[in-house]
């Protein structure tokens, strides 16, 4: 069978989750391959959660919260745009590619933004192949 | 109380009241030179010279400091008081021969020509009123006599020209001498640091503006004497109320309050940032709002629109748009600038015989009843030239060769280059957000639209709120806008404000942080994350705390927590681990 | 009546652990009146058959140290294990790997290749590599096997207790010690002991401000400022991210704590929970200014993994090593 990446999303509340929502309800189609778990920011979304995620059977991570100023908590993506740059060279240094790990602004608005990140991701970790870090 | 009578009238006052104050009360005019209310006499000019008559004796004496006593009888202006005036007068004619105050003063009394010889270049008749304001009021002691006989002369230290170091140049010298002997000379030709406009000069103790609320005086701290040497004091002198403290302090007052509504307004753009339009450099060029303060009738001019050199004009060009719709400084529409600039155009049609040329981009004339009013005023003959100015220069008109302008630019109704000569200049300068808007932002948590001002909520469905419940937006600080907006917004805030106090409870959501005091090292990692400022460090038990009702929710310090002391209800670590392993569940199973 | 027996063994470790053991001084002679000293092999001649002569739970008390990297080491825990009523990992590599556990970042062959082939100071023209059995006229001589991965002591076998620290503080292993002589109850299993429950920053005097950094420091760059926080001046300090216990001793004399004692209680992975905080008061909100912020970090698993990578969530990426290459 051909290989189909599992990817966990992490989405905030306010903006990638209402515009995966959005997505939905649009009926813009999306890869079933992100799946999504909601925090109520991109703030909240600590490194442990990735790593977790791969240990966990995940081949890739995306983690996605409201455009840059755009947080209803006002700088919380900030912090997850600082955490996920140094995540990537942590994990470049593990061994994982840091590929797997995408970043991403998606406003409440942009369902077909949405569509096309996750196509994105998916196609990326399509490539990559398989981790295996479940034990 | 004592009675006496002056040139037949009777009145009464307190003993030892100069006779000067006593005739005042009874509006007899007595000339005085070196008399000055508030300033010990001195008696030094003599032309206050009086007879003084008490049963057979009758003698000459000055009235500022000549006592009054018990049935005294004076006349201020009988023949032998005449002529003692004369001889006075005389003498300091023949000192002082070029005076116009002591000229007029002696031609008064038929003297046009001294027997005492002729000075045209003395000025000062030594009656030492400078050296007692300086003294005495203003207590800084630069100003003292040196010398004796006819060598006597009022000097700074060691005579030197300039004694800057003691003088706190605040003219009181040069405004006391009857002579005109001292100027006061700007040396540092600094234009005024009041954010108020300057306009024209203000004294120490003076009411801000006519519709300051509260309408009373206060005192500028740098400019008033008493609060630079401890000297003067003469407003709290005459204040018959004693309203006047002069040890009032700023004072820090802090109140707690639930609700906050943000209405920090705007500033006026820096129109000498753009050089070519001559701000600050060329006399004649205003900016909107120094232009709205000289129509206002209570300003400096009294509402009348004057040049420089007190002149009305015969043209003014009125700009558009500096620094606002222009990508090197601020991209936004300011929104106000065409309505108000319509609005100068009318008044000075009304107040003055002036052409008005306005330079502009676009009218906008968005609100109700503008675009009619933008009709009204072209019906009143204003020009309009649609056409971004380029430049004002400099330039004469006719035979005149100074303090004219010219403004450049191209008139692209026409497809024309115009140079259209005009006396004076107001630029539409951009309304912008104030220099502290960071910081106030930051005091409140609140987030700053790219073009700088506060960021409301949502744009249409909550255009006064904030994401921090219970802090409002009303005004400028929000975005340009006019006063009806202002208001409408301001208004709209109150009630909301309102509606929470008459509900008297708020509803949380139930997602919170906590932190577990007894995890948390007290590293302050979380201390300036909360976006709310909803964690403080309890200095006591060295571990921070969260305030409750402050947080939202947003979990980044219990991401941030490297101890992992902080817990975010709802959604915690286990909670989240759980869902991971829940979705990934058939992972690795290949 | 008999007195309880003691053992201790060293595995994978430097031998830190035993030295602490020896530095709690005096006391070491109210250890020997107490427990009757049955293994010790880095102090006295014990060889393995006098444990296994011992009866299966006949040791009270084994204080183990060093992690697994071996299949002896593996061998003695699993008989250790066996015949001890109380096992206890004792220090850091027993706990969570320490120093050893970092070569989980790669595996045997690429170990063997740069240690006996590749280093400068190699002398083997025969790249010859250890063998588990070699043949020889006497017969076949065995060593143990080197294992692709380092593991802590509890993913071998069942511990009962832990004694973080690299190494143990003595004050610490003395009052553990001074706990099981006086006969105290137990605490739950899986307790750690001689530790406490909150941060190094807990015990450190150092005056902290709300963090904002804008580059990091290495020791060898700056000069700290005595009286402020470390981390505060941009040296990488673990002590938020570390449990406390060991008196907070690195940073009192200006070392930046490199988090020995391990997490704390409410931290599921040491350096992931480093990261998330360093970032959150990174002070820039510029992807290419906080790279070249990030790039001041010279080498951010051996900082925040230091003690605890083969005890991470990620404790071991690949047993080959494909998709590391594919990185580079
Ligand atoms: C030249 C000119 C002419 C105009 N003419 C008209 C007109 O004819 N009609 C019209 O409708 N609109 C006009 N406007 C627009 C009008 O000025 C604004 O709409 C109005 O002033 C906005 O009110 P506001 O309360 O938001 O701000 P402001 O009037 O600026 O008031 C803000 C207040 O907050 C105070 N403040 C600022 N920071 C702080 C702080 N940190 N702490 C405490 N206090 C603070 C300020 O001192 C000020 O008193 C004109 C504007 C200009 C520039
Ligand atoms: S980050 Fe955690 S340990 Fe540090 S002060 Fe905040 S709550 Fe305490
Ligand atoms: S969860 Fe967010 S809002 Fe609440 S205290 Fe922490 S940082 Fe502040
Ligand atoms: S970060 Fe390090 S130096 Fe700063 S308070 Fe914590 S232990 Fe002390
Ligand atoms: S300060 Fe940190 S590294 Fe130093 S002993 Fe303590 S825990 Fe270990
Ligand atoms: S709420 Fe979406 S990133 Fe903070
Ligand atoms: S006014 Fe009286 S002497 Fe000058």
């Amino acid at each position: 069978m051909a290989f189909e990446p599992k990817i966990v999303g992490f989405l905030c509340n306010w903006c990638s989750y209402t515009g995966a929502d959005l997505a939905g309800v649009s009926r813009i189609k999306w890869p079933p391959n992100v799946r999504p778990i909601r925090v109520m920011c991109s703030g909240r979304i600590d490194p442990t959660f990735v790593v977790k995620a791969f240990r966990e059977g995940a081949d890739g991570v995306l983690v996605s919260g409201c455009h840059p100023g755009d947080c209803h908590y006002y700088q919380g993506n900030y912090k997850a745009l600082r955490r996920y740059h140094l995540l990537r060279r942590v994990l470049e240094q593990f061994g994982i590619h840091p590929d797997r790990l995408m970043l991403t602004w998606v406003s409440a608005a942009e369902g077909e933004r949405w569509a096309k990140v996750t196509q994105e991701i998916t196609e990326r970790v399509r490539k990559l192949g398989p981790l295996h870090l479940k034990d | 109380m004592i009675k006496l009578r002056i040139d037949g009238n009777e009145v009464e006052v307190n003993a030892g009241t100069p006779l000067l104050k006593a005739a005042q009360k009874l509006n007899i005019e007595i000339p005085t030179l070196c008399h000055y209310e508030g300033i010990e006499p001195y008696a030094a000019c003599r032309v206050c010279t009086v007879e003084v008559v008490r049963g057979r004796r009758r003698r000459m004496v000055t009235a500022c400091n000549y006592p009054a006593t018990d049935g005294i009888e004076v006349f201020t202006d009988n023949e032998r008081v005449r002529r003692a005036r004369r001889l006075n007068l005389e003498m300091l004619l023949g000192r002082c021969s070029e005076v116009p105050a002591i000229r007029a003063l002696a031609a008064k009394y038929g003297v046009e020509k001294s027997r005492f010889g002729y000075d045209p270049k003395e000025k000062c008749i030594l009656c030492g009123l400078c050296v007692r304001m300086c003294s005495d009021i203003v207590k800084a002691n630069v100003l003292s006599f040196a010398y004796s006989g006819p060598r006597r002369k009022v000097v700074t230290p060691f005579e030197r020209e300039m004694a800057t170091d003691v003088c706190i140049a605040c003219g009181a010298c040069a405004h006391v001498c009857p002579t005109g002997a001292i100027t006061i000379e700007d040396l540092s030709q600094r234009r005024g640091e009041v954010p108020e406009m300057y306009l024209g000069p203000k004294t120490a103790i003076s009411i801000p503006f006519q519709q300051a609320v509260p309408k009373v005086p206060y005192i500028d701290p740098d400019a008033c004497i008493k609060m630079q040497t401890g000297g003067c004091g003469i407003c709290a002198q005459v204040c018959e109320p004693e309203a006047i403290n002069y040890k009032m302090q700023d004072e820090v007052v802090e109140l707690d309050v639930g609700q906050i509504l943000v209405a920090t307004g705007y500033q006026i753009f820096d129109a000498s940032q753009m050089a070519q339009y001559g701000y600050g450099k060329l006399d004649n060029v205003l900016s909107a709002l120094e232009f709205e303060k000289m129509l206002n009738s209570t300003g400096p001019t009294g509402g009348r629109v004057l040049t420089k050199n007190g002149k009305e004009p015969r043209a003014i060009g009125i700009i558009h748009c500096i620094g606002s719709r222009d990508a090197r400084y601020h991209k936004y529409c300011s929104r106000v600038c065409c309505m108000y600039a319509l609005k100068f155009a009318h008044l000075v049609k009304d107040r003055t015989n002036a052409e008005v040329y306005q330079f502009y981009i676009d009218m906008r004339a968005f609100g109700k009843g503008y675009e009619e009013f933008y009709s009204r005023v072209l019906d009143e003959g204003v020009n309009v030239i649609r056409g971004k100015a380029a430049e004002v220069v400099e330039a004469t008109w006719g035979n005149e060769r100074e303090g004219h302008l010219l403004v450049r630019c191209e008139d692209t109704l026409i497809g024309k280059f115009r140079e259209v000569p005009v006396d004076m200049v107001v630029l539409c300068a951009a309304i912008e957000p104030n220099v502290d808007q960071e910081r106030v932002g930051q005091i409140f948590s609140l987030s700053r639209s790219p073009d700088g001002f506060f960021l409301e909520r949502h744009p249409k469905l909550d255009p006064m709120g904030t994401v921090n419940d219970g802090i409002y937006l009303a005004g400028c600080c929000q975005g340009p806008k006019d006063i009806p907006d202002t208001v409408a917004q301001a208004q709209g805030a109150a009630a909301r404000i309102l509606a929470m106090i008459a509900k008297g409870e708020v509803l949380l959501d139930p997602i919170r942080a906590s932190i577990d005091e007894n995890l948390c090292g007290g590293c302050k990692v979380c201390n300036n994350l909360c976006p709310y400022m909803a964690i403080t460090f309890d200095d006591v038990k060295k571990v921070s705390v969260v305030n409750e009702t402050l947080c939202k929710g947003c979990g980044t310090c219990v991401a941030a927590c490297p101890a992992g002391a902080i817990t975010g209800s709802g959604f915690t670590d286990e909670q989240i681990f759980a869902e991971i392993e829940g979705i990934l569940a058939d992972a690795g199973n290949k | 009546m008999p007195k309880p027996k003691v053992a201790l063994y060293w595995a994978a470790s430097c031998g830190g652990c035993e030295i602490t053991v020896v530095d709690i001084e005096a006391h070491i002679l109210d250890v020997a009146k107490a427990f009757d000293i049955v293994f010790w092999p880095c102090l006295m001649d014990f060889k393995v058959k006098d444990v296994e002569a011992i009866e299966d739970g006949g040791i009270f008390v084994t204080l183990f140290n060093g992690a697994i990297r071996n299949s002896e080491q593996e061998h003695l825990a699993k008989l250790l294990r066996r015949k001890s009523k109380v096992l206890v990992a004792f220090g850091s590599c027993a706990h969570e790997g320490c120093i050893p556990g970092l070569a989980n970042v790669t595996n045997r062959d690429e170990i063997f290749k740069t240690v006996y082939q590749e280093t400068a100071s190699t002398d083997n023209p025969k790249g010859v590599l250890p063998q588990t059995k070699t043949e020889m006229p006497e017969g076949v001589l065995e060593i143990p096997e080197f294992w692709n991965k380092v593991c802590s002591l509890d993913q071998v076998v069942d511990v009962d207790y832990y004694v973080p620290g690299c190494p143990p503080q003595s004050n610490q292993v003395w009052a553990v010690l001074d706990h099981l002589i006086q006969g105290k109850p137990l605490p739950p299993k899986g307790s750690i002991l001689g530790a406490g429950q909150k941060t190094c920053c807990d015990e450190c005097p150092r005056v902290r401000k709300e963090k904002k950094i804008k580059r990091f420091y290495r020791t060898h760059e700056i000069v700290p400022n005595p009286e402020e926080c470390l981390l505060d001046q941009g040296l990488l300090c673990m002590g938020p991210a570390t449990r406390d216990g060991c008196g907070a001793k690195c940073v009192k004399v200006g070392v930046p704590c490199r988090g020995c004692y391990g997490p704390p209680p409410g931290s599921h992975d040491m350096g992931m929970k480093m990261i998330s905080a360093l970032s959150s008061v990174i002070d820039s909100e510029d992807p290419a200014e906080i790279e070249r912020i990030i790039a001041t970090i010279a080498d951010p698993v051996g900082t925040f993994y230091r003690f605890n990578l083969a005890h991470s969530i990620l404790y071991r990426v690949q047993e080959d090593l494909k998709e590391k290459q594919a990185v580079k």
